[in-house]
């Protein structure tokens, strides 16, 4: 009887409730507002945004800035760059990592009491940002697209989730595969890769976004145009309004009836809705991975 | 069943032995795995300890035209000189102020939020919010930054807002005036990652015995007090583990978010360690100069976990390791 007591009291809203739910509309409010702010103002004329008030609605209506986005030489190459690292960052991390992992569940790989602490070292402690420059600038990978995968190719961090996870695989697969006469690579590329897609998936998410959304990277080890990534040409607009200034201005020639609406503002606000779109369209779908991925990091590691 | 024996017999280290027998040198099987472990033992060679074996730079003279061997020693030269730097006042003060805010907001925030979060009863609701305070840690620093410097503009939505409200008598630029840092980037730092920082704090929650919580309800205990007596003590041991996370960053402020947010109007309250090691290194090429800073700074950062550590370990009874 006192349960059922108890059930119906905690079914039933009290104001605290009432107010929780009131608080937590508050804050997804906050969250999602920047974003929404961006998308009003990158849909409004140009010269009519700078009189201010844009806040919740576009007041005159344009897909000007879109197209000037699309436009722009340097913005699709910057898409580009950024594409390719994300792409080709992700897919070698992957395999250079997920290679390490599965070598070190094998219980027969020698010198295994070295290798584990040489990597698990890393973790804890690096040279620091100068040193590690002046390596960069010595390999020549200083200004060079490849200074975007070599030295993200290796994750000590995410080879320790890889291989949690492939240690509760079962060992009779592998044994019997070996019967067979598999090879290890073998057994690598058909057997546990496809059985460790959940955790692949995780990393993998987690891989694309870092790349994505990283500027600090191509700002310190690049110098040319055309290795900038998106993010890095936003990060110039937003801090150098000589840069900004230019925005649109391809766009102003190829379509002149719009030329005298266009601002750099607008334009920039265009951008960044067209640079957090693909993030904000996958991330929702991919949440089970990634809750999964944090709280298992946070078991193992 | 059957399974799990097997996963333990070849764990085994009398089974590893047999497996050793067999082992020949270069055969197939191995060879395969050694190769397969090598690139990554060769990245981790190149990119974590030749930039360790780099630090020497900090006690020599080195310049673009030397090279790490042949640069001459100047001993503790540099050292000195960062004690002497009438820019290491500031430098330390805001990276101080910055992480010690971050301890006192950034840190419980998450906390908070997942406290609040496990008690929305509404699953459908719940799992809402939660999707929507992931967003944004998603988007970059770059967009989301950059968003919140185009709201906190004299006619962005910020001032507007408060020019209405008659909180302010006349629309203020936020990033002009330096006093003001502190709080921005507070402000945004916590809203960017409470939500992320608190699924780790939910799923702690979520492995709680519900038993408890009836037990408690038997004795007529109100919501915060399931919160705080039951709750609190059974993440305490996660929350332990961040704090010490969080003490040994207490020197590093990233350099993504501090450049973004930097201007020349506000870099008296703006530049910390991590950015001046930046701009000093590899703006103006002072490369020993800037690793001796870089290098004191991890220092003391190991020696704060350490000391964190140990004091969890004495009053709270557990650590790290």
């Amino acid at each position: 009887m006192s349960k059922s007591k108890t059930k119906s009291r905690s079914e039933r809203n009290t104001a605290f409730d009432w107010i929780n739910d009131i608080i937590m509309i508050i804050l997804a409010f906050i969250m999602i507002y920047p974003l929404w702010y961006c998308v009003a103002g990158s849909l409004n004329e140009g010269m009519d945004y700078l009189r201010g008030g844009v806040f919740l609605w576009p007041r005159k209506w344009t897909l000007a800035n879109y197209k000037a986005v699309f436009l722009d030489k340097a913005i699709l190459n910057a898409f580009g760059i950024t594409i390719l690292k994300c792409l080709i960052g992700t897919v070698t991390s992957l395999l250079c990592t997920a290679m390490v992992a599965y070598a070190i569940t094998r219980p027969n790989l020698k010198l295994k009491k070295i290798y584990i602490p040489f990597i698990m070292l890393t973790m804890f402690f690096s040279g620091g940002l100068i040193p590690y420059f002046i390596l960069i600038v010595n390999l020549n990978l200083y200004d060079s697209f490849w200074v975007y995968i070599i030295p993200t190719m290796f994750s000590a961090y995410n080879m320790i989730i890889i291989q949690s996870f492939m240690r509760d695989l079962s060992a009779e697969l592998i044994e019997s595969a070996k019967l067979d006469g598999a090879g290890e690579y073998r057994i690598f590329f058909q057997i546990i890769l496809p059985l460790s897609k959940p955790v692949l998936a995780t990393i993998a998410l987690f891989t694309v976004v870092t790349h994505w959304n990283s500027y600090f990277d191509s700002m310190m080890y690049t110098s040319s145009q055309e290795l900038q990534t998106i993010q890095l040409f936003l990060k110039k607009v937003i801090t150098d309004p000589s840069i900004s200034r230019g925005l649109g201005s391809a766009a102003a020639i190829a379509i002149p009836d719009q030329a005298t609406t266009l601002t750099p503002q607008v334009v920039k606000l265009a951008t960044m809705v067209v640079t957090a779109l693909p993030v904000v369209c996958i991330y929702p779908f991919l949440q089970r991975y990634f809750v999964k991925g944090v709280t298992m990091g946070a078991v193992k590691g | 069943m059957a399974v799990s024996e097997k996963i333990k017999k070849s764990r085994n280290p009398e089974t590893r032995t047999t497996g050793k027998k067999r082992w020949h040198f270069l055969s197939n099987d191995q060879f395969q795995m050694q190769t397969m472990i090598w690139p990554g033992i060769i990245l981790c060679f190149i990119f974590c300890y030749i930039p360790m074996y780099g630090i020497i730079i900090a006690f020599k003279n080195y310049t673009v035209l030397s090279n790490m061997m042949n640069a001459e020693w100047v001993g503790l030269k540099y050292f000195r000189e960062f004690f002497n730097d009438p820019a290491l006042f500031n430098v330390l003060r805001n990276t101080l102020i910055l992480n010690g805010l971050a301890l006192v907001f950034s840190f419980p925030a998450p906390i908070l939020l997942a406290l609040f979060i496990n008690e929305i009863k509404n699953l459908k609701f719940k799992k809402t919010i939660q999707t929507i305070s992931y967003l944004p840690h998603f988007l970059s620093w770059v967009i989301f930054g950059g968003i919140v410097l185009e709201m906190l503009m004299p006619n962005g939505v910020i001032s507007a807002t408060l020019y209405e409200l008659g909180i302010i008598a006349e629309p203020i630029n936020f990033m002009a005036k330096g006093e003001y840092f502190y709080g921005i980037y507070t402000l945004i730092s916590v809203i960017k990652s409470v939500g992320f920082g608190s699924i780790l704090y939910v799923a702690a929650i979520t492995g709680i015995d519900q038993e408890l919580y009836e037990a408690a309800t038997v004795d007529g205990c109100g919501r915060f007090q399931k919160m705080w007596y039951i709750t609190v003590p059974c993440i305490s041991g996660t929350i332990v583990i961040m704090l010490i996370f969080q003490i040994s960053s207490i020197l590093n402020t990233g350099y993504e978010q501090i450049i973004l947010l930097q201007n020349s109007l506000n870099l008296a309250f703006s530049e910390t360690l991590d950015t001046y090691v930046y701009k000093v290194g590899i703006a103006q090429s002072r490369y020993s100069y800037a690793a001796a800073v870089g290098l004191l700074k991890s220092v003391m950062s190991v020696m704060l976990m350490l000391i964190a550590n140990q004091t969890s370990k004495k009053t709270l009874g557990r650590g790290l390791f």
